[in-house]
């Protein structure tokens, strides 16, 4: 689950990670009451799940009260659009306003984790305010890498070795180890899987501080920080994504025009792949569980047929243990009930296939019954053109 | 033969009451799998499916000469179930769960580095010998005895190819489903070092899907090493980045893990990668 930069910064506060002050508006009298709290130069960035919102003109310095409440009354309600959003951008609903300070040097400072080594790892670089992605591409050699062991959390001599190594100078060396450590409390306790800070500055005062904050939770692991679901956005996500969790359903919209519905991750993505090798293009990823119940297949297909992009619906049900006359009597009355009326193929395996094929074909409805997955994907992809 | 799992596996079953428990417990006898008991904190002394209950890890292999467990412990108490089943010294356990908070597993990782315990899965459907042992929730019936390695990230892409596989008739020497989890026990790299280590796997299989770099890590070992025909199969081509696909692996993000860099490795690996999963089947029979 992603949360907003403002979300972030209050948990790394907690944590003792030094942040600028700062407060979330979701008005310009809120904005306005803000900047004056705050007093002098603030800077106004637009809350959204996306980065590379400077470029987009998300991120303004305002001199005064008078010209944050200027920059709010635009950016608050605007379409926002960076390298991340997509071409639809996203609205802002919300914007941070804080301090700005006098910054000497700008650092990155992240927490991934490693999937070979186990655990996490904490990357540093002296190259802060651009893309670690980048700056892997371009100078790899200048980002330093700690292990995180389990139980021991990030220790002082590898936070001065990170502090030392990107060339932190001796007098804030210690407040940078600090806040490290303290990321790294920050990042085990809320069971992050991805925490960044991207600039972390170092200001003329030698004071360190969080300039920005990038949080991702583990879903996982929601279950034990209620407090923490409370920061989920829902105008965030695609609203067909949000109904589909709901259900349980692992819901995923594309720009296709064939909609999917699968079981299983795996075959899910290798269902998607087909359709694309066949000349066609997947409206969605959708896996209903490895088990799909009628109620499960009932929810997912309301969900697909709702994107109106959809011109045909692939089933394909791998149920091995799964009777597929059961499958097929829930496919059957879901169609009826939604009164489904784009084409459907169906392609299914497992016990009774015989039986549910008839119960289909005997349906009186637009149904297609396929043998194996290319022809499944052929007829599917051909039915939407 | 067979890898990890045969006729010798005596299985104990972690969470052995719960209903999903149940039910593939009573699924892995039919098919002769060796069940011995299970394990349910507080159920001790019970019976269930016939078997005796314990209530640890210890005292059930003490009593039952297990030498495998399954676990299909909720997520919140599945990362304990594993690294009691470790101490008990179980040499393999099979976790079935799915939703284990990551940060439980890097602590289980840490634990069973030093113990003689193979970890497999999490979020994965098992391993199965045909005609042997099943400890896991495929489907018995699409499998069949033979000499053909299976080793996925996936379930039901597994059962897929798997299925492909038996329709033409050749067999499975074993199938490991190793997790779609981002931390896992047991690799591609670990499979395909066992498969090719077996004298009686004649061929490889490996379903991948994008997300980290272990299909690319294992690729590097089958162009030093292994000389037997491997088929690969990567889901997830069209999966746009950033997006986590249903497995909580399986996500391109930073511009690694992407199904592109995994499909080049593998072949330059010498591996044959299928362009579509329905073609793993054929490309099988043709390499044989």
């Amino acid at each position: 689950m992603k949360i907003h930069e403002y979300q972030a910064k209050a948990i790394l506060a907690q944590y003792g990670v030094p942040v600028p002050r700062g407060e979330v508006a979701r008005s310009v009298e809120e904005v306005e009451a803000a900047a004056k709290e705050i007093g002098g130069t603030v800077v106004v960035k637009a809350q959204i799940h996306a980065g590379g919102r400077g470029k987009g003109g998300g991120v303004k310095v305002a001199k005064d009260t008078a010209e944050a409440v200027e920059i709010a009354r635009k950016m608050l309600g605007m379409r926002l659009v960076t390298h991340q959003t997509g071409p639809e951008g996203r609205i802002v609903q919300r914007v941070l306003v804080e301090q700005t300070l006098p910054i000497e040097r700008e650092l990155y400072l992240g927490i991934v984790l490693d999937r070979a080594l186990g655990k996490p790892l904490f990357m540093a670089s002296a190259f802060g305010g651009m893309e670690i992605e980048e700056v892997a591409a371009r100078q790899p050699e200048s980002i330093l890498k700690e292990p995180i062991e389990p139980g021991l959390g990030l220790t002082p001599f590898q936070a001065r070795k990170l502090a030392y190594g990107m060339g932190i100078p001796t007098p804030s060396v210690n407040a940078a180890a600090a806040a490290m450590i303290a990321l790294v409390r920050a990042y085990e306790a809320v069971d992050a899987s991805l925490l960044e800070v991207n600039p972390f500055i170092l200001t003329r005062d030698a004071k360190v501080y969080a300039l920005d904050a990038k949080i991702s939770l583990d879903d996982n692991a929601l279950y034990r920080h209620k407090n923490l679901i409370e920061l989920r956005d829902l105008n965030e996500e695609d609203p067909l994504e949000v109904e589909a969790s709901r259900f349980g359903l692992n819901y995923i919209k594309l720009d296709g025009n064939v909609g999917c519905m699968v079981n299983g991750a795996g075959l899910a993505m290798a269902t998607m792949d087909l359709i694309k090798y066949s000349g066609g293009s997947p409206a969605n990823f959708l896996d209903v569980g490895g088990g799909a119940s009628a109620e499960q297949i009932r929810n997912a297909f309301r969900i697909l047929v709702t994107d109106r992009g959809v011109r045909a619906v692939l089933i394909n049900i791998f149920g091995g243990i799964l009777r597929c006359d059961v499958l097929a009597t829930g496919v059957v009355a879901a169609a009826h009930e939604l009164k489904i009326r784009v084409p459907i193929v169906v392609r299914m395996e497992g016990t009774n296939v015989e039986l549910g094929r008839k119960i289909l074909t005997d349906s009186g409805l637009n149904f297609t019954v396929a043998e194996g997955m290319k022809d499944a994907a052929q007829k599917v992809v051909r039915l939407a053109q | 033969m067979s890898i990890l799992v045969d006729q010798d596996t005596r299985l104990l079953v972690q969470g052995f009451t719960g209903r999903e428990a149940t039910f593939h417990s009573q699924q892995s006898i039919a098919y002769g799998t060796k069940v011995v008991g299970g394990v349910v904190p507080g159920r001790g002394g019970e019976t269930h499916l016939d078997l005796p209950v314990f209530n640890t890890c210890a005292e059930a292999v003490r009593s039952t000469g297990a030498n495998a467990s399954i676990v299909f412990v909720p997520p919140a108490f599945a990362a304990d179930a594993i690294m009691e089943a470790a101490d008990a010294g179980l040499p393999l356990v099979v976790a079935i769960t799915e939703g284990i908070p990551t940060l439980d597993m890097v602590k289980v990782w840490r634990y069973i580095e030093d113990r003689h315990t193979r970890l497999i899965g999490p979020n994965c459907p098992g391993i199965i010998s045909p005609g042997k042992c099943k400890a896991g929730i495929m489907p018995a019936l699409i499998h069949k005895e033979g000499n053909v390695g299976v080793v996925s990230r996936s379930g039901t892409l597994t059962y897929e190819a798997v299925d492909q596989l038996t329709r033409r008739g050749i067999g499975q020497s074993t199938c490991i489903g190793i997790g779609g989890d981002p931390i896992i026990g047991t690799t591609f790299l670990d499979a395909v070092r066992l498969f090719n280590e077996d004298p009686d796997t004649a061929a490889i299989v490996l379903i991948g899907e994008i997300g980290g770099n272990a299909e690319e890590t294992a690729a590097a070992y089958i162009k030093e090493h292994v000389r037997k025909p491997v088929v690969g199969f990567i889901a997830g081509q069209t999966a746009p980045p950033g997006r986590r696909m249903g497995h909580a692996g399986a996500i391109i993000s930073g511009g690694s893990g992407k199904a592109s860099d995994k499909i080049r490795a593998l072949e330059a690996a010498g591996a044959i990668v299928c362009a579509s999963p329905a073609e793993i089947g054929e490309k099988v029979q043709a390499a044989l």
